[in-house]
Order: structure tokens, then sequence, then C-alpha cells
């Protein structure tokens, strides 16, 4: 049995507990949600928290309803309640098919909302249990000095692969944040940070409370494309989340395109700006995608060979751009038709 | 209980739960590092639920936690408090099999069987929510356990199977329904 190391374990009912026992246990302390992402951790000691904080039974953190013109998520809401809400599916697609992709049923029964933006960068020389790193000397993410996917380098590499993350920045997304002493609102772009190690805003005593999303105005629509070597199980080796707003028949007023998977936090593509104003027609789709597919520059950490997620990244980028025109999935390739068929089971 | 968890800490390093397993009452001791599966496995001896990767690669360890299939190497035990968890050991009504065991033996819908008790579980979880799933909703319920011996097809006719069975027993239930 590969086992967790010893900790300390509260499970606070009240916010105001679990903000206080945060914050008491300084840098010793860690969250736990669904701990799908924890708990593995804890057992190739890549994470060793002394003291576990358990959000399982704090109180309102699984409500969820509108809130003007937003809707609140509580962070503890599981992929499978998210996925089982029909407003979700209905009205915030892209954030329904990154849910629905993550991990497998079983995994999305218990890993969390909160969990998933707060997700673990990733990297082959880190996700390995503790003997094997060890044999290689440890990198700089856990224990040791150098990366081993760039070693000239001075920062870590390791890549963003939640699936939310993407998908909440291109629908315009906030997260609020709760501390003993209050909360504060950030955009989830601004949550996000391109570095390996710290790849998160978050003070280490803050509580990602809820997600704040707005509800889609007429026009808007959204997707989310997802690489991964099998359909099920697999962790992005990228994605793509795409949103627009366009008038019936009319031209696209704005545009939102961001790329998962390809860095230390999600990358959101400017080239985005070029399908402003047009039609989506076959020519502006190829150049955008052309453009923001630049900003996928792979490195030698996760699944699949280099040159072949580059080309990747354009194939998915058209398709989705190809999506929100309104062409039929069916006609858009085994990514698209797989995705047609994802409902919430489980 | 402590006003706080419901969890009762003794010693720091030990915890005192109280959970329904298979439908009995059960107060455990254990470790407070071990998960489910390690507290079922070695602390009240229900072997019947398999480790594989332990690392939530596989979905061999998984059981029931309030009716949805989790996986219990991922889940601490101490998170449990008054919950009902069921195991492969809860399907038979004494010597009497689940439908749904029996037709994974009549239709070879298990090999070296160490998938098994994940399927089964996963399954009943599925026939208790849609009591006639489609085969994609069955793909899709079973994409969360591998299997690296039946190729699949087998159990997935194993649960159509069940499927049709559960119905034609239950009162009013018709044998030649849709
Ligand atoms: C086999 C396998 C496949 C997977 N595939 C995917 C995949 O395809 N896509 C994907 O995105 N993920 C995947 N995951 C990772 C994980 O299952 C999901 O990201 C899940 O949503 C994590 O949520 P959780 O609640 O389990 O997080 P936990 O493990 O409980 O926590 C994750 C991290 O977030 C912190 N945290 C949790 N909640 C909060 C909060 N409210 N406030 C502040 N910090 C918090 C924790 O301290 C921890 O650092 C996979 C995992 C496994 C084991
Ligand atoms: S990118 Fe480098 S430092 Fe970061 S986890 Fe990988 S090897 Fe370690
Ligand atoms: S033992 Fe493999 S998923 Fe739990
Ligand atoms: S029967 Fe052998 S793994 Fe499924």
């Amino acid at each position: 049995m590969m086992r967790c190391g010893r900790f300390h374990y509260h499970a606070p009912r009240t916010l105001r507990d679990a903000c206080a026992m945060l914050q008491d246990a300084g840098s010793d302390g860690m969250l736990l949600a669904g701990g799908t992402d924890l708990v593995p951790n804890m057992k190739r000691r890549q994470q060793t928290p002394k003291v576990v904080i358990s959000l399982r039974h704090v109180a309102g953190l699984r409500d969820a309803g509108p809130d003007g013109n937003r809707v609140r998520l509580g962070a503890m809401l599981t992929l499978s309640d998210l996925t089982a809400k029909e407003e979700v599916r209905a009205r915030h697609t892209a954030l329904f098919k990154a849910a629905a992709q993550v991990a497998t049923p079983h995994l999305r029964n218990m890993g969390t909302l909160g969990g998933n933006l707060c997700l673990d960068t990733r990297c082959n020389y880190y996700d390995q249990n503790y003997e094997w790193r060890k044999a290689i000397n440890f990198c700089m993410k856990k224990a040791g000095e150098i990366c081993w996917v760039a070693p000239s380098s001075r920062r870590c590499w390791a890549i963003s692969s939640t699936d939310t993350a993407p998908a909440l920045i291109a629908l315009g997304a906030e997260v609020a944040l709760a501390t003993r002493d209050g909360e504060r609102t950030l955009g989830v772009a601004d949550f996000c940070r391109d570095d390996g190690i710290q790849y998160l805003t978050r003070n280490p005593d803050e509580i990602l409370t809820q997600v704040l999303l707005p509800i889609p105005a007429p026009g808007e629509s959204s997707t989310y494309w997802k690489l991964r070597r099998r359909g099920s199980f697999d962790f992005p080796v990228l994605s793509v989340a795409a949103w627009i707003r366009r008038p019936p028949e009319g031209r696209v007023e704005a545009a939102r395109l961001v790329l998962g998977s390809v860095a230390s936090r999600p990358v959101i593509a400017e080239a985005a700006a070029g399908l402003v104003g047009t039609t989506l027609s076959e020519d502006v789709i190829e150049a955008v995608a052309e453009e923001a597919s630049r900003l996928a520059k792979p490195l030698d950490n996760t699944d699949f060979s280099l040159g072949w997620r580059k080309k990747a990244a354009r194939y998915l980028i058209t398709g989705a751009l190809r999506e929100l025109r309104g062409d039929d999935p069916q006609t858009l390739g085994p990514l698209a038709r797989r995705a047609a068929e994802l409902a919430p089971v489980g | 209980m402590s006003a706080s968890g419901g969890v009762t800490p003794r010693a720091e390093s030990r915890t005192r739960l109280s959970l329904r397993v298979n439908g009995e009452p059960v107060e455990v001791l254990f470790e407070t590092y071990k998960t489910l599966l390690e507290v079922l496995r070695e602390d009240l001896g229900l072997t019947g639920t398999k480790h594989g990767c332990e690392l939530g690669e596989c979905g061999a360890c998984t059981v029931l936690v309030d009716s949805r299939p989790v996986l219990s190497c991922l889940l601490l035990a101490a998170e449990c408090e008054g919950s009902h968890v069921r195991t492969v050991e809860g399907l038979a009504q004494g010597a009497c099999l689940h439908p749904i065991q029996e037709t994974f033996a009549d239709l070879g819908a298990a090999q070296c069987g160490y998938c098994t008790p994940a399927m089964l579980m996963t399954a009943c979880a599925l026939l208790e929510k849609h009591p006639s799933p489609s085969r994609g909703d069955i793909r899709q319920a079973l994409s969360g356990v591998l299997c690296r011996c039946t190729g699949y097809l087998q159990i997935f006719e194993a649960v159509e199977a069940a499927e049709r069975r559960i119905r034609e027993n239950s009162p009013g239930g018709s044998e030649g329904g849709g």
C-alpha cells in the first residue's frame, strides 16, 4: 500500500472556523476538498501538509444560485453536481464541456470546482513517486534545486492542467476568496500565475468559496475542446476555450480564446481580437487559429510529441471556432462528435 | 463527538468514526492517515474492494458512498463520518446473488476478476439511478474502471441483461417492455 504521511486532521463546520484553522496552521496547513489531487500528491510525498483542513462539512460551500446578472457556484460543488445542473449545460457550455471531460465519472463524483481551479501543476519529472524523484535527484518544485525539463532555467515550467480554469476565463468568471478578515473577488484570469510552483495568486490563508459566472446575454455562446490520449481518465494535453458574442446573422462583437495546458497558467490569446467585426469566415478562422496557436510552445514534460502537440493546437482552435460559427459538430471530427455525446451520468 | 468536526481525534494520530457499512452501523478506530480503502481492507476485514494503482488511475477500489461510485483509495476514511458505504460484500442478500452478479457470471463478464467488484458497484449505482440506461450511458458510467481482460463488451451486455432481469422481477415489471 502506498500511504499518506501523518498529519493532523480538522473538519470545521463553518467557514469562519476553517479560515481560522488555515491561518493558524500557517505553511504547515493545506485544504482538502475532494482530495483527488491532494491525496495522490500526499502519497507520492509531493505535498506533505502537517495539518489537513477538510472543507467537506463546511456549511454553505455547496450552494448555487442566481445573484443579479451572475450565477454563484459554491467551491465544494462536485464536478458531477455541476454537470447535472441543466442551466450550466444549457447556458455555460464551455464550463459544462470542461467539467464533463475531467478525469472519470468516479473522480468527478469526488473532485470539486474549487479543487479543480487550485489543481497542482503537472510535469513528467514531478508526477512520480518519492523513490523515482529521489533517484534522479529532486527537482525544484519539491525539495530540489534544478529543473529537469530546462536545466538552465531558474523557474519551474510545470503545466496548468485544470480543465475548468480556461473555460471560466473565457466566460469572464470571477472567484471569491475568504479569510478570517473578509472576502475579496478577482477574475479567474488574475487568480492564475505563470509559474509552475507559485501557480496561483491566492494567499496561503485564503479559501476559495465561490465562482461567480456572468449569465450570458443573447448572442453569447461558448465551447471547450480538449485533447487527451484516452477519452477517459487522462488530463488535458492541450485545450481551447472559446467565447463569442454575435447577434443572430450578425457580426462578432466580442471574443475570447484561452489555451489550456500550454504553460503554467491558462494563456489568453490576443489573436481573438481578429474575430471581432467578422462573420467567422473560413479565412478569418484559419488566420486567427494560426496566430493563436503560436502561443502553444510546449515543453517536453507531458504526453505526446512536441511537434504534434503544436500542430494539434491549430486544429483545436479551428474546430472550436467553427463550432461557435454554428457548424454541425458531426462535421467537425472525432473530438467534436465525442463531446456532443457528453451527458451527465453517474 | 467534538463540536467542531463530528470526528473525534484521539491521541491525534487516530480517529474514531461511526458510519454505516452495507447497511450496518459500524464504529472503527484507525490511523488518521488511512484512506477508506485501507480501513475497509485492514481494519474492517472487507477485502472484496481491490487495490490497484492507489492513485486514482484505475478504478479498482470503487465503492458507493451515499449511492455514488467513488474511489476509496483517494477518500480519507476520516471524511466518511455518518456516510453509508456500500461494498461488493453487501450486494448479495444471504445466499441470493444480486442480478448484476448473476449476469456477470452467466455472460463471462469477469475473467481475472480484479476489476469486478468495482464494475459491479458502478453498474449497481447506475441501475439504481437510471433504471433503463442506454449502451452509451453504460459505457460512460463504466469509463472510470479499467478492465485488462474482457474488452468490456461482455460487461456492457451483463449490465443490460441485469437491467432486464431487475425489470422482469419487479412487481408490475413486464416481460416485453422496451
Ligand atoms: C487519474 C486522474 C485523472 C485526472 N484528470 C483530470 C483532468 O482530466 N482534468 C482536470 O482538470 N483534473 C484532473 N484530475 C485532477 C482532479 O481530479 C481534479 O482537478 C479535481 O477537480 C480536483 O478537485 P478536488 O476537490 O479533488 O481537489 P483536492 O485534491 O481536494 O485539492 C486540490 C488542491 O486545491 C486546494 N484546494 C481545494 N479546494 C480549495 C478551496 N476551496 N480553496 C483553496 N484551495 C483549495 C487543495 O489544497 C489542493 O492543493 C485527475 C486526477 C486523477 C487522479
Ligand atoms: S518543470 Fe522542472 S522544476 Fe518544474 S516540475 Fe518539471 S522538472 Fe520540476
Ligand atoms: S486503486 Fe486505482 S483508482 Fe483506487
Ligand atoms: S476481469 Fe480482469 S481486469 Fe477486468
